[in-house]
């Protein structure tokens, strides 16, 4: 076991990536649980928020606070500018060409709830086929259930391999003329499968067909260009990738957004209103109805310069490592087997064991301060292809180390030793 | 590993592993479904009720240590036990996991329901020592044919 680490640790020094610094920037990880150091391998629910994000909070509603786009006071102009630092902070940070093409959300389930409402009441019709794959989080699939049950349409499902990979020969057949739209998720959530997604969206685009990524589980691994993806649409979350809750980014190809009704109706997405006609504001601000989530937007883009500090290639290596040290070690434990165990993964080890229920595991690893996700992981589906009710999840992000990997095992020891 | 023990009770264990009355009533006067959907703990409870009397109790399903022990020690002991009885045993078990004993349990009363003290310290493990028995309370009460605790 030691050695398996210690090859770990030199290879994560070989890379040049110093996790203690970058562990210093979080301050939650030098909190105690029981007692006991906390190792947090939840970060596919939500990541920790470095000290800069947690300031660029406080600091602006000690020094900035006011509503956007309409006042002519100081305050709402500087908050105006703040906020809209961060839409072209978000646009560089995904190589979007505009930064027209970044709507703010709430999160990715409702970037994709937009899509499916607004693109979808548009273009779905009776008979029409929307294309989703057998590992999306419920954020890809009941959206897209409501759209066709609303349009008398119907939701198609690209199978999965007894690996967690998409089949993609199934895809090439599922890609027909009544495909309006395939929504695929860019990492699955339970399974950790990166999907060929620049391929399958190659793929429909050969038939005309848009695409919308749900990124959320993979913008907190790697760095992603939308231009050279050619995704249509690509939808994330803030919380997911370091920076606050109740903030998400829609991305929409300029021709894309500009063909799209409204999402929601309200202030700040109209032109003109009158009893008898309004006329809408143009994209991205059409889909942005009511007073946003302005503190968390300003904060999300402190997020973003901090990601932008950081060396990605060392980021990827060290992640990569984890993860692989991660599957060798677990992998040792006779009583668990890994659910998910595709070619490509990012940042997740999903695991089922004999005899003992996820939730027991759960409760014993929290006993020893780590921190752990049990359950359906909000993919039923994926649950059920494996035949299983539940896993218990360890998720990655880069500020983990090799002795937390350590840690888990040694807890997973632990739950074989109670239900001995 | 104390806090553990107290919640991982050898009886619990054993139940979890070698769950009593584990199998399907082919006579059952009502069949009751407990589904918890966040942690997918999913039970079938059968009862036989007659004059008011549970003559014979038993479950099938799958879920965690603690639902599973709980639902199999519930049959145990709610075997010929009266409507009445069976009300009053929910509501000592339901004191006795939500910790509302705080300190005067009587252990030798609760028999081998004490060995489910050590769940009050585990909030988020309450709802899964009381699914089983919400099933039951649900089937003499000739409630919903689902009951969920979330």
């Amino acid at each position: 076991m030691s050695s398996v680490a210690h090859e770990h640790t030199s290879l994560a020094v070989e890379t040049g990536f110093d996790v203690e610094r970058i562990r210093n920037d979080f301050p939650i990880l030098k909190r105690l649980i029981r007692g006991k150091p906390l190792v947090y391998l939840d970060n596919a629910a939500t990541s920790q928020k470095p000290q800069v994000v947690i300031d660029a909070l406080v600091e602006y509603y000690q020094t900035e606070n006011s509503n956007i786009h309409r006042g002519v006071h100081f305050l709402s102009e500087l908050a105006t500018q703040a906020y809209e630092d961060v839409r072209v902070k978000a646009q560089r940070f995904i190589n979007a060409s505009q930064s027209r093409e970044i709507v703010f959300v709430r999160g990715a389930t409702e970037a994709i709830n937009l899509v499916a409402s607004s693109f979808g009441r548009a273009n779905v019709k009776e008979g029409d086929e929307v294309l989703i794959s057998g590992m999306e989080h419920h954020s890809n699939i009941v959206p897209w259930q409501l759209l066709c049950d609303q349009r008398g349409a119907h939701l198609r499902v690209i199978p999965i391999t007894d690996a967690g990979e998409i089949r993609l020969e199934e895809y090439e057949r599922l890609l027909t003329d009544r495909t309006k739209i395939v929504a695929l998720t860019h990492v699955s959530n339970a399974l950790g499968t990166v999907n060929p997604i620049r391929q399958m969206i190659q793929l429909a685009h050969r038939k005309g067909v848009p695409v919308l990524v749900d990124g959320a589980q993979g913008i907190p691994h790697f760095r992603v260009d939308v231009r050279d993806l050619n995704c249509d649409f690509y939808a994330f979350s803030s919380h997911k990738m370091f920076g606050p809750t109740g903030v998400g980014i829609l991305y929409g190809k300029q021709e894309m957004l500009e063909a799209m009704p409204p999402y929601q109706g309200g202030g700040d997405m109209i032109r003109s209103v009158s009893f008898e006609r309004t006329t809408f504001h143009d994209i991205p601000y059409r889909f942005e109805a009511g007073t946003p989530n302005i503190a968390d937007g300003i904060a999300f883009g402190a997020t973003l310069d901090y990601l932008n500090k950081l060396d990605w290639q060392a980021v990827s290596g060290h992640e990569h490592a984890l993860l692989e040290h991660a599957t060798e070690a677990v992998s040792t434990i006779r009583e668990l087997r890994i659910i998910g165990t595709a070619k490509e993964k990012a940042g997740v080890v999903s695991f089922v064991m004999d005899e003992v229920h996820p939730h027991d595991i759960g409760t014993i690893l929290d006993q020893e301060g780590i921190a752990i996700r049990t359950g359906h992981h909000c993919a039923q589906p994926v649950m059920n292809r494996f035949g299983i009710p539940a896993t218990a999840r360890a998720s990655f992000a880069f500020y983990n180390t090799h002795e937390e990997v350590d840690r888990l095992v040694w807890g997973i020891q632990k739950v074989v030793e109670v239900f001995k | 590993m104390s806090d553990l023990r107290s919640l991982y009770q050898e009886i619990i264990l054993d139940h979890n592993k070698n769950p009593r009355n584990f199998k399907k009533l082919t006579d059952a006067t009502k069949t009751v479904e407990g589904f918890n959907p966040l942690c997918g703990d999913h039970y079938m409870l059968y009862l036989k009720v007659e004059g008011g009397v549970i003559k014979d109790i038993a479950f099938q399903g799958s879920g965690c240590a603690i639902s599973k022990a709980s639902a199999s020690i519930m049959t145990t002991i709610l075997k010929e036990k009266t409507k009445a009885e069976a009300e009053r045993l929910f509501k000592t078990f339901h004191k006795l996991v939500t910790g509302e004993f705080a300190g005067e349990v009587n252990f030798e009363e609760l028999g081998k329901l004490a060995a489910f003290a050590g769940v009050s310290e585990f909030p988020v493990r309450v709802k899964c020592a009381s699914l089983p028995w919400h099933a039951m309370r649900s089937a003499l009460d000739e409630k919903a044919e689902t009951v969920s605790t979330e």
